[in-house]
């Protein structure tokens, strides 16, 4: 249920929220901390997943599983509750746009 | 010529019907120095030159080679050498970073200039400070800079002599031996390392020297991950590790060239091999150009990490006085890159950006065995504050998969920094 009101969340706000945050930002601040641990622009740090490319829907879906638990996670869930919306989804546009 | 001046130039004489592109060429760049070339100081100079090629970029480091502190503790029990945890600058050169091979002495804010050793200066018309941290001298008797050479802290790599000094005195060390170590109150860099230290020094002595001990004597009466670090002793080390909290006698008020560790009360432990972590404060160019209070920590603004002593100063990492946030390379990689877009945007004249600001320390406690602590923080305008909820340390309990994944994720964070660093 709550995987499903994410999804339907980021196209609710898909629709405009990546070109307005890129015209701002380019890389938004919030995906600094995720390069940390998932590589320069997202591409994985083995054994770390790669994120770059993923669809942005995905990247928001798994962190609000992450963020409620639905989905288990060794560390994600701990990170994934400290964002906001509107944070994920500027996250979710910068690394589904990353090759 | 600021950023701010330039464009006015631009724009200015665009309307006057000048060819915009002779007066492009005219604009000076807009000037960002970064003092100190770890993970603030490199990682601000690399994410300066890709997200704003606009600007010069000067980083100013002494040292030809950068050792990190983090993975230092991986050399005691001989998972890493020194060669895989040290960095050139030549990355960032390729990316066009002026690499200024010199030690910053002053900084004149009014002037906006950095005095450098060999009596140079460098102008800037912004500035970023991550000189990190430097030993107390003297505020633990007997602990000398001389003696730290047969007495390593270890907590400042330089040159890698510190920690392979602990290295090669573990492996003279006789099989029954007592490791001590003397560890200071907060707060002091990396919370929980000085734990990863006790844990891998264990690990070396189980595989090579079983019948020996390790004794810390803590001024605190609790640390960074205690729990999960306990209970990974046990699990891995049995009875080897004994802690001693400072309400139990476990303060270090003195240290002996015979290598005795002497308590508050005056209990004597003369051990084979010290470790002595003593207290610190800001390296020396921050407490010198008084960027400091009386705590030796620099304090700055949450929002922006602009010194409170020094507009157009940043100052990030472990030298300044950020509690909640961990004095960890993480956080001083993570808010370098903040503090790069609050000087951009100072230079435009505009407000800092929203902060959010990010950490992870990761801990090995033993062969595929690694736990972590999250913390994620927004700045309010006086204070660092953790997202309520949010972060924390891993689950305690008998969680092998989960131990063996975070060790894993602990390399790839390893690799993954050092590269938004120095590639």
């Amino acid at each position: 249920m709550k995987l499903a009101y994410a999804v339907s969340m980021f196209v609710t706000f898909g629709a405009f929220a990546p070109s307005a945050l890129f015209a701002a930002e380019p890389v938004p601040l919030s995906a600094q901390g995720c390069v940390g641990c998932h590589g320069v622009r997202g591409t994985g740090s083995d054994p770390t997943p790669r994120i770059a490319g993923r669809p942005a829907a995905e990247i928001v879906s798994q962190l609000k599983a992450f963020a409620s638990n639905q989905r288990p996670g060794t560390i994600m869930g701990r990170i994934a509750r400290g964002y906001s919306d509107a944070d994920i989804v500027a996250i979710a546009a910068y690394f589904s746009a990353q090759k | 010529m600021s950023h701010t001046l330039s464009r006015r130039v631009l724009l200015g004489g665009a309307a006057a019907g000048l060819a915009a592109p002779a007066i492009a060429q005219q604009k000076a760049a807009a000037r960002l120095v970064i003092v100190g070339g770890g993970f603030g100081g490199a990682t601000a100079a690399r994410y300066a030159r890709i997200h704003h090629p606009e600007m010069e970029v000067t980083l100013i480091e002494p040292k030809t080679r950068f050792i990190t502190c983090p993975y230092g503790n991986l050399i005691l029990d001989g998972k890493r050498q020194l060669g895989q945890i040290s960095f050139n600058y030549d990355g960032l050169r390729k990316r066009g970073v002026k690499v200024a091979q010199a030690s910053a002495t002053g900084i004149d804010a009014a002037a906006k200039r950095v005095r450098l050793d060999k009596g140079a200066a460098v102008a800037y018309d912004r500035l970023i400070v991550s000189p990190g941290i430097a030993i107390r001298w003297g505020a633990l008797e007997g602990y000398t800079e001389a003696l730290s050479a047969t007495i390593p802290h270890a907590w400042i790599p330089n040159d890698g002599t510190q920690i392979m000094t602990l290295r090669r005195q573990l492996e003279a060390m006789e099989n029954g031996g007592v490791v001590g170590f003397a560890l200071p109150e907060n707060p002091f860099r990396c919370p929980p390392g000085p734990y990863e230290r006790i844990s891998l020094v264990a690990s070396y002595l189980k595989k090579h020297k079983p019948r020996s001990k390790i004794l810390a004597l803590d001024a605190k009466e609790t640390f960074s991950k205690q729990g999960l670090f306990q209970d990974g002793w046990k699990a891995l080390y049995g009875d080897m590790i004994e802690w001693v909290p400072g309400n139990k006698d476990g303060r270090v008020a003195r240290v002996e060239a015979d290598r005795t560790l002497v308590t508050e009360f005056g209990t004597r432990h003369k051990v084979a091999v010290a470790n002595v972590i003593p207290p610190q404060y800001a390296a020396a160019i921050a407490r010198e150009s008084g960027l400091v209070d009386k705590s030796g920590w620099v304090p700055v603004d949450p929002r922006s990490f602009e010194a409170k002593a020094a507009p157009g100063v940043y100052v990030v990492g472990d030298a300044t006085n950020g509690a909640p946030l961990p004095k960890s390379g993480f956080v001083a990689s993570n808010t370098a890159k903040h503090a790069v877009a609050c000087a951009v945007a100072s230079l435009k004249g505009e407000a800092p950006p929203a902060g959010l600001y990010f950490n992870t320390c990761y801990s090995h406690v033993g062969d595929d065995y690694g736990i972590s602590v999250v913390g994620v923080y927004r700045p309010s305008e006086t204070a660092f504050v953790e997202v309520p909820n949010s972060g924390g340390v891993s689950p305690r309990g008998d969680l092998p998969e989960q131990r063996k994944l975070e060790s894993g994720y602990a390399d790839g964070w390893y690799a993954s920094i050092a590269k938004d660093m120095f590639s």
